[in-house]
């Protein structure tokens, strides 16, 4: 804990901080992505070379955080546009941000297997 | 007192010493724009902003995660990705416009989010210049490769 800091922030001050930090992470990895879309230009074999580093059990792990963090930013952001928009929605901002919470654990254990699937059963044998 | 005998009403308080040859002084409203506000003020930039972060974030929404299920989820997920598939894709002008309406709005959502971050958290001006110089020359690189990509896309590269 920070010494001589009293506020600790609830529900709304977590959930701009995690907005911002996914924020921040999905605009670099579209920066990349764009880079490495790119070599489609260059030629199929120098795509298919950079593509395959995404296929690896490692990249597959950084895959689903990324997975993670772009669910997180959209459903937090609907949830921005409740607050701004909807008459109710500054009355009801934690009730959505659970809401929020329980839609993406659902879709992150969907997500489990599509992303997560073929990696793992290279690294633990099928 | 200074007030008027013809006033019907009575003034008191620190307003009771004002009449039309000794009116109050004027407080201009808090934020209205006047010839001494800085140019870059005088538009509703921040404003305009603001509304398209949430209209690019509700399109993204459904651009993005319709992206995510088809490229990760549907048909063997990540493993099936190879120029080949690029070119299937793109053979369609429907895939090429979702895929460059997602970048361009893509980006421009994540640059003025950035340049959000910049503003609150670079205290220092040249700081703030520098970075949000590297921020846009990034983005209009990015946005115009892109687009150059999937406007010249060829499948008969080789």
């Amino acid at each position: 804990m920070p010494a001589g800091t009293l506020y600790r922030g609830r529900e709304g001050m977590w959930s701009w901080v995690a907005h911002r930090v996914t924020g921040v992470l999905i605009f670099f990895f579209l920066f990349v992505h764009v880079l490495d879309t790119s070599l489609v230009r260059v030629s199929p074999e120098a795509y298919d070379d950079v593509v395959a580093t995404y296929k690896t059990p490692l990249v597959a792990l950084m895959e689903y955080g990324l997975v993670a963090a772009i669910l997180f930013h959209a459903l937090n952001g609907l949830r921005v546009v409740a607050v701004d928009f909807w008459s109710k929605g500054t009355k009801y901002q934690r009730h959505m941000l659970w809401t929020v919470m329980a839609i993406w654990i659902v879709l992150m254990a969907g997500a489990l297997y599509p992303v997560l699937g073929h990696a793992a059963s290279e690294v633990f044998g099928s | 007192m200074a007030t008027t005998e013809s006033s019907s009403v009575e003034l008191t308080g620190s307003s009771a010493g004002y009449s039309p040859e000794n009116p109050a002084p004027v407080i201009e409203p808090p934020r209205a724009r006047t010839q001494k506000t800085p140019r870059a003020s005088r538009t509703n930039f921040e404003m305009h902003g603001w509304l398209f972060m949430r209209l690019s974030g509700i399109v993204l929404v459904v651009l993005v995660i319709g992206h995510l299920v088809l490229q990760l989820v549907l048909d063997g997920g990540v493993q099936k990705i190879n120029f080949a598939f690029v070119a299937g894709r793109w053979a369609s002008p429907f895939w090429q416009i979702w895929d460059l309406t997602m970048l361009w709005l893509a980006m421009l959502h994540g640059a003025n989010g950035l340049r959000t971050i910049i503003n609150d958290y670079a205290e220092r001006d040249t700081t703030r210049f520098w970075l949000k110089m590297l921020l846009w020359t990034a983005t209009v690189f990015t946005v115009l490769l892109g687009t150059l990509v999937i406007f010249t896309f060829d499948p008969n590269i080789r």
